[in-house]
């Protein structure tokens, strides 16, 4: 069943046409990536799911419901949470309060809260460390591990990870990537949008690869893989 | 997995303790007493020293003397100006805080504090109740009213004039303030005059004691010194110091303070949290306003009589104190405001002090007061405690 679904979505920056017409199928449990070069729209997608962005044209359905006319903090409620392009923690915040505001939509008292606190900690140790620290004093791979957390303790159903590996030494990519791919067994579906295919499609179920605004490519990730434009374009293989 | 156990003294180990909580409350209080016990000291000695090097150009009184004898009183002063202008000036940094503009019409949202005290206490003077209210009583209603008419004003005000242009540039809103301040001037002034409240309003108060006595300093060769506090002055220093520990728990505690810093921090992220920005935004103008309008009516209280135009001045001195702790930094409002209030207060007291005269001190104290402004622009423009605007990227 699908739970994510954008249909001939457009949008614009002013009169920029930034999506053309994009079309994107998420089913429940799946990791999904999104991949394509600088500029090509990728985290305008996500930016319009996360509703940050309003389409002018198509749609956005979430188990079925419209959601491309509703505030960003509305949609975040449905159990849609988006781990943003550069990180965006709170720096002037604790490591503790930038959680503590992933989870604002829920109660703070209420043992599931502590729950999710717990997995996030589980997840990334790093942060039960410093959860005194203010954000902006971690490092960039801490950082990414907090902004993953605090979309984590929101408690959603699809988590939007945009360029999760952006700037990180290998070692923490391949780390990051690791707990993606947790996440996704714990039950989180993923869509993830990222400039380092390689990494990318080793973990995801399927791929759509976007050019210029527009879907040129959707297969299964091992197939879009083995594409050969693909393969020349964003894996650097000849 | 951690077996249950463990996860539970795991999740006890990063809940919040008292002690913390307690730090959060008191933590910029106790910065503010530094900075009020410094100024103090520094301010106090530079006129010292002055005084004794200055003593032999006077002949007809001793200076060393009276500086000394009206050293305390001027403390008192500085306090009360610097705990006015910290309270005005956290309606500008908040706001500054969240939407990068500076309100202007904020020392409006302060001045209807003081006409809704002037008119509060007319209306029960026609009822023949003024003169045997209890005094603190009067206070307290009188200051929640202030605050709740103000913050409600300020809400309008950013509902109508602000959030229509918050996509506009950034001068467009600047204007827009301009413009609101000018029109709430003008409809006070209309309400004002064509009420028995007239132009030149007479703030009516129940007798709210007499003043106190703090010490009295032994003087060799002369009377005592009474160091005393007339009462008005107290109030206002004592509800300032009330309503700055709310507001520290309202930040720096609760949930929607958190998600107050949260929006001031980067807007878009605070709505992927599920936070309602607008919301936010409002309740940052209702907290703002309710502030300077509860100064508002701690000032009316205090000097008696206001007209429709006696926020324009503290609104801009208030925002100077605001540039000076650091715009945008709560604390920063308070410790600039203090710190404006001791630089104002000593040079109105004791510039005509040492000048003979020639100099009338309190006339030259708004010219202390934007010189300050234009040497942090010039030096220190982040202010004592603003943050440096450079971000790891």
């Amino acid at each position: 069943m699908s739970l994510l679904e954008l249909q001939n979505v457009h949008t614009y920056y002013g009169n920029i046409h930034a999506l053309k017409g994009v079309s994107i199928t998420v089913n429940e449990g799946e990791i999904v990536t999104l991949i394509g070069s600088n500029g090509a729209g990728k985290s305008t997608t996500l930016r319009t799911i996360s509703g940050l962005l309003r389409p002018r044209l198509g749609e956005v359905l979430f188990k079925g419901q419209r959601i491309d006319r509703m505030p960003p903090h509305e949609i975040v409620q449905l159990g849609i949470a988006q781990a943003p392009e550069g990180r965006r923690i709170f720096p002037r915040l604790t490591v503790l309060e930038n959680l503590e505001l992933g989870a604002y939509i829920h109660n703070a008292n209420s043992p599931e809260y502590r729950r999710d606190l717990e997995r996030v900690f589980d997840l990334f140790p790093r942060l039960r460390e410093r959860y005194t620290q203010k954000g902006g004093t971690l490092s960039g791979g801490e950082q990414q591990m907090l902004a993953i957390g605090r979309a984590l303790m929101t408690r959603p159903n699809v988590i939007l990870l945009d360029e999760p590996s952006m700037g990180l030494a290998p070692v923490l990519v391949e780390q990051i990537f690791d707990i993606v791919r947790e996440i996704n067994a714990q039950g989180t579906t993923v869509l993830l949008v990222e400039q380092n295919a390689h990494m990318a499609l080793a973990i995801a179920h399927r791929a759509y690869v976007l050019q210029t605004g527009k879907i040129v490519l959707e297969d299964t990730a091992e197939a879009v893989a083995k594409n050969e434009t693909v393969q020349k374009a964003y894996l650097g293989l000849d | 997995m951690a077996t249950q156990s463990e996860a539970g003294a795991i999740s006890a180990g990063t809940r919040r303790t008292t002690q913390m909580l307690l730090n959060q409350i008191f933590g910029p209080l106790l910065q503010i007493l530094y900075f009020v016990i410094g100024s103090a000291v520094i301010l106090g000695t530079i006129v010292i020293v002055l005084a004794f090097l200055l003593q032999g150009t006077r002949s007809d009184i001793n200076l060393l003397q009276g500086t000394l004898i009206i050293l305390p009183q001027v403390i008192v002063d500085s306090l009360v100006r610097g705990f006015l202008y910290a309270m005005i000036a956290l309606g500008y940094t908040m706001v500054y805080g969240v939407l990068e503009f500076i309100n202007f019409a904020h020392g409006e949202i302060f001045m209807v504090g003081a006409f809704v005290v002037a008119g509060f206490g007319l209306m029960l003077n026609s009822a023949g109740l003024l003169r045997d209210f209890p005094g603190i009583l009067f206070v307290i209603i009188a200051v929640l009213l202030g605050a709740a008419v103000s913050g409600i004003l300020a809400v309008s005000v950013e509902r109508v004039a602000y959030r229509p242009l918050r996509n506009s540039p950034k001068l467009v809103l600047l204007i827009s303030t301009i413009g609101m301040s000018l029109v709430l001037q003008d409809l006070v002034r209309i309400i004002a005059t064509s009420t028995p409240l007239g132009f030149n309003a007479r703030v009516l108060t129940p007798d709210l004691g007499s003043a106190i006595r703090l010490a009295t300093l032994p003087n060799p060769g002369g009377r005592d010194i009474n160091v005393i506090i007339d009462a008005r002055s107290m109030i206002f220093i004592v509800a300032s110091i009330v309503m700055l520990i709310f507001l520290n728990y309202l930040v720096n505690v609760t949930r929607v303070g958190k998600a107050m810093r949260a929006v001031a921090q980067d807007r878009p992220t605070a709505s992927l949290m599920g936070i309602n920005v607008n919301n936010i935004i409002a309740l940052t103008f209702l907290v703002g306003g309710a502030l300077g309008g509860a100064a508002g009516v701690l000032f009316g209280i205090r000097v008696q009589a206001i007209n429709p135009y006696v926020g324009f001045l503290p609104g801009l001195k208030a925002f100077t104190a605001a540039v000076l702790g650091g715009i945008g930094n709560i604390t920063g409002a308070m410790v600039g405001g203090i710190v404006l209030g001791f630089l104002e207060a000593f040079v109105a007291s004791y510039l005509s002090l040492f000048t003979a005269g020639a100099f009338a001190g309190a006339n030259y104290a708004d010219i202390a007061a934007f010189s300050i402004l234009i040497i942090i622009l010039i030096f220190k423009p982040e202010g004592l405690l603003g943050e440096a605007t450079v971000q790891k990227v």
